[in-house]
């Protein structure tokens, strides 16, 4: 009987929360052009930062800051899942191999894959993408490479390698700009410098975005695959 | 009835569907299997609502990295609810 009373008591809560959430949203007129910076940001985003693809001159330009906070969300994540599931002695302990099908495709399409996020993530400042699903595709491709075959290993040394230093990458290009624009994350290259500015819409072009989508990619894709590695392992006893 | 504009309303149906089920499932393999349906539904719903750049990132995260992530933590743990532990949350209990 009390459960019923609580329970009910929960749903008219529940209720009256929806009910105030309708209501605010209800005011709010979508698709409509209410917000100033949204159509700023498409006047100007080709003289400013000399990329076409506006969301990542937001993403990574405009909003820098907000993405290297992003990054090291990421990273704490990474750095937890490695302490939660940290034994000394770690081994495989698959022991069936995958199928043929799963082995034969795997061999075909890793490359193909690690490539398709490559470009993924270098073009990101002139096609849809950008340092963070090309950074997840080139995870994937370590999954099916885990999945595939029982003795696979990434090469944790150069990993960690690699992840520490675009991880320091990022900073260090923000403090250039710093140094020499006068804010942390200044374009340099494209405000001081000038590079690209004849061609827009090619590869070389777009300032600094290229180069710290390369370094998010890098950084993503070998977190990623990290976190895959610690959860597949199981630590073994003496 | 034009159908362009009725696949959306019938992959949001599949998304809430996939989505009821995942909760309800006791079988927790087909429960992780249901939520990477609902990232894979999203994604193409994204797709649909022009914005390429999240649905990538909803495929490669939500349907392939995080499903994987979850079957393995099941392989390691239990596959199956059991019943004593589908006890009211505290906000229930209070």
């Amino acid at each position: 009987m009390v459960s019923i009373l609580k329970r009910g008591l929960a749903i008219i809560t529940i209720l009256i929360i929806g009910y105030w959430l309708a209501q605010a949203l209800a005011g709010i007129p979508f698709g409509q052009d209410k917000m100033l910076v949204g159509q700023y940001y498409l006047d100007h985003v080709k003289q400013q930062t000399g990329a076409i693809n506006a969301v990542t001159a937001v993403v990574v330009n405009y909003r820098g800051f907000d993405t290297l906070g992003e990054v090291t969300v990421l990273f704490i994540a990474s750095t937890g899942v490695g302490a939660l599931l940290w034994e000394r002695k770690k081994r495989r302990t698959a022991k069936t191999e995958g199928s043929i099908v799963l082995t034969t495709g795997t061999r075909l399409l890793v490359p193909f894959v690690i490539l398709f996020g490559a470009y993924i993530f270098i073009h990101g400042h002139l096609t849809p993408g950008g340092g963070f699903p090309g950074g997840a595709t080139i995870a994937t491709a370590f999954l099916l490479l885990y999945m595939a075959f029982t003795m696979y290993e990434i090469p944790h040394k150069a990993f960690e390698k690699t992840e520490g230093l675009v991880g320091m990458g990022y900073v260090i290009v923000g403090l250039i700009g710093l140094a020499i624009g006068g804010y942390f994350l200044f374009d340099w290259i494209w405000q001081t410098w000038g590079w690209g500015h004849e061609n827009i819409g090619r590869l070389f072009s777009g300032g600094f975005i290229p180069i710290i989508y390369i370094i998010i990619g890098l950084k993503v894709g070998t977190e990623l695959s990290g976190i895959i590695d610690n959860m597949l392992k199981e630590g073994v006893s003496e | 009835m034009n159908c362009i504009t009725c696949i959306d309303y019938i992959i949001v149906a599949v998304m809430i569907v996939s989505a009821i089920l995942a909760v309800e499932w006791r079988d927790l393999l087909a429960a992780a299997v249901g939520m990477a349906a609902v990232s894979l539904f999203a994604s193409i719903l994204f797709l649909i609502l022009q914005a390429p750049d999240v649905a990538m990132t909803e495929a490669a995260i939500g349907a392939a990295l995080s499903g994987a992530i979850f079957i393995f933590a099941i392989k390691r743990t239990k596959r199956f609810e059991t019943e004593e532990e589908e006890r009211p949350g505290w906000w229930v209990r209070w």
